[in-house]
């Protein structure tokens, strides 16, 4: 059946004729059920999600609100900090996550046996986590500067730099999140199929060849969702700076999400909060029609 | 390898053991890196988990000196959070409850919903189904931690302040659009003509669901439960903000109140730490295979 699928798809009769052939569209009574198992996320969604976003929008809808946002220095700041914790934590993660999911795919015992260490900074809850960053880099006796300490070097004051900060950041949330990522890509590459693998031999593909030239495409749209998926959390995220540097030193490395719970919460001004937030929304609005374009793209060249 | 070896011995050129010794120095060097790569991934993913157990095991006040080992052992913080011998954790066991309860409903509510409304777009195909889809994606757009906010007011509106349904009811909504990209994902591996020599057969859609579609599910159930659960038990923001009274909070919010102090026992912290990063990472080597299948099969395809 499939095979004549591929004729029809080949000959350019498309997708409706396929749809109205092989896959009738329900009706009757049954649609009565398809329809009630849509009720319980159609309530979920209207209730907590467009009544949410619908009140920050109207929370926002001032337009000096943006005025005084981009007057302040420490909001520039932080959209500068947002942009590189965004920009190093989302593509250096999704390199070393396809980098390593090559690494994990070969067949010795010790790297099948340390695949389920790996990923333990994911399974283990992220406070714990990020309070274990910030305790190891405090001061001068965290762990990371005893460590140095025995190879002689004198480590620095992790969160009196705002440079240091924001990259204890960026490291912390790497460790948490490319077991995650690196999974995702292990799946990917468990999906091609053996044949291709072969295929690659017989032609001599080896190595890096071999990567760039079979796997790279094949993979390469899975690459792009999930690296546009990872920048909507990542820029969205929280738990990382608020643990780990704390917005150190003096709140210079806050990002947008921390700066807008101290302006919502800690300077009890919610609509310049949530203004600081939705500032972002130039950014994400594209990300998301990209990555819905990107998850419709399914046929894969082979 | 024999054959060569075999070949080498008949012809005995020069070339040949040069040709094989640059191989054999290859495999040694590849081995070699492997081997590197491997200390360096242990290494990276150990440490700071290393810093959480020492810190956790030296006596009070012992936390800031300069040692990459416990000078004293003292278990003296497992026994403190275990029968819960101070003020910050009064209520532990009841917080961890807590903790727990969401967790099992957060997973519980999403695999229900989200196989519910997949079934309903990608098994009955429901006309304008991929509508819905679509427009889940759009939970994204806004990430999470900016709608916290908002989202405090309106569980106020609801009569959900300060209670666990509230933070259980937006960690829902926002883990379902990834169960469906999964369950998708999955359910293309999946034959339509199950479903439909089942419903000539004369079963009702609640049928199909419940005998045929959810046990050909589980993997991708295994996989996206999985996901939920730690989603719930990494989630800081949403604890911290809606839940305040000792006997709702859950445990990150426990946590948090060590940090509101300079002088707060450290090490009680990371034992409490510890004890509540226990389950996640149990559940997850308990469901780790299954997991893994999940994502695989029929599943993320580039």
């Amino acid at each position: 059946m499939s095979s004549v699928q591929q004729v029809l798809a080949g000959a350019g009769v498309g997708h409706r004729l396929r749809g109205a052939i092989w896959q009738p569209r329900v009706h009757g009574s049954e649609l009565a059920w398809a329809i009630a198992f849509l009720v319980p996320y159609a309530a979920v969604f209207l209730a907590f999600v467009i009544y949410p976003v619908t009140y920050a929008l109207w929370m926002a809808r001032d337009p000096s609100l943006y005025g005084d946002l981009v007057s302040n220095p420490r909001y520039v700041r932080t959209v500068v900090n947002t942009a590189l914790y965004v920009g190093l934590g989302v593509n250096v993660q999704m390199f070393l996550a396809l980098v390593l999911s090559g690494f994990f795919m070969r067949r010795r015992w010790w790297i099948k046996a340390l695949l389920p260490v790996f990923m333990l900074p994911w399974a283990l809850p992220a406070i714990p986590a990020y309070v274990s960053f910030h305790w190891m880099l405090i001061g001068e006796e965290g762990l990371i500067n005893s460590l140095l300490a025995l190879l002689g070097i004198q480590g620095p004051l992790w969160f009196q730099d705002r440079r240091l900060a924001l990259a204890s950041n960026i490291a912390a949330y790497i460790w948490k999140w490319l077991p995650f990522w690196t999974l995702t890509f292990v799946a990917g590459r468990t999906a091609i199929p053996q044949e291709v693998y072969e295929a690659a031999d017989v032609d001599g593909a080896r190595g890096f060849r071999r990567f760039a030239h079979v796997i790279l495409p094949l993979l390469g749209n899975l690459y792009l969702v999930c690296t546009l998926l990872c920048t909507l959390w990542t820029v969205g995220d929280f738990t990382t700076v608020a643990m780990v540097s704390e917005g150190a030193p003096a709140y210079s490395t806050d990002v947008l999400a921390t700066l807008g719970f101290q302006y919502s919460f800690d300077a009890a001004q919610p609509s310049l909060g949530i203004a600081a937030v939705l500032s972002a929304l130039p950014v994400l609005i594209p990300i998301t029609i990209l990555l819905m374009r990107a998850l419709h793209t399914r046929q894969v060249q082979l | 390898m024999s054959t060569i070896t075999a070949e080498a011995r008949l012809t005995g050129t020069r070339a040949v053991s040069r040709s094989l010794r640059a191989v054999r120095r290859r495999r040694y060097l590849e081995t070699a890196a492997t081997v590197l790569l491997s200390i360096v991934l242990i290494v990276w993913t150990i440490v700071p988990i290393y810093n959480m157990v020492m810190i956790s095991l030296e006596p009070e006040g012992d936390v800031f000196t300069d040692h990459i080992w416990p000078r004293v052992w003292s278990v003296e913080s497992f026994w403190g959070v275990l029968t819960q011998g101070h003020w910050y954790l009064e209520h532990f066991w009841h917080q961890f409850a807590n903790s727990m309860y969401m967790g099992a409903m957060v997973t519980i509510l999403t695999l229900t919903i989200g196989t519910l409304t997949s079934f309903s777009i990608g098994r009955m195909r429901i006309r304008y189904g991929w509508l819905v889809s679509n427009v889940a994606l759009l939970t994204y757009v806004i990430p999470a931690s900016f709608l916290a906010i908002p989202f405090y007011r309106i569980m106020q509106g609801y009569g959900l302040a300060n209670n666990l349904w509230s933070v259980i009811a937006a960690l829902v909504a926002f883990a379902t659009p990834y169960a469906f990209f999964v369950f998708q994902e999955y359910g293309r591996s999946i034959p339509i003509e199950v479903d439909e020599s089942a419903r000539i057969d004369g079963a009702s859609p609640i049928q199909i669901y419940l005998r045929i579609y959810l046990p050909l599910m589980a993997p991708a159930l295994v996989a996206v439960g999985t996901y939920a659960m730690l989603l719930a038990w990494n989630e800081y923001l949403y604890q911290f903000l809606l839940l305040s009274s000792k006997s709702s909070m859950t445990v990150p919010v426990a946590l948090a109140q060590f940090l509101s102090s300079d002088q707060s026992p450290w090490n009680y912290m990371m034992a409490t730490a510890i004890i509540y990063a226990a389950p996640p990472v149990a559940i997850y080597y308990a469901f780790r295979r299954r997991m893994t299948a999940g994502l695989t099969v029929g599943g993320v395809k580039g």
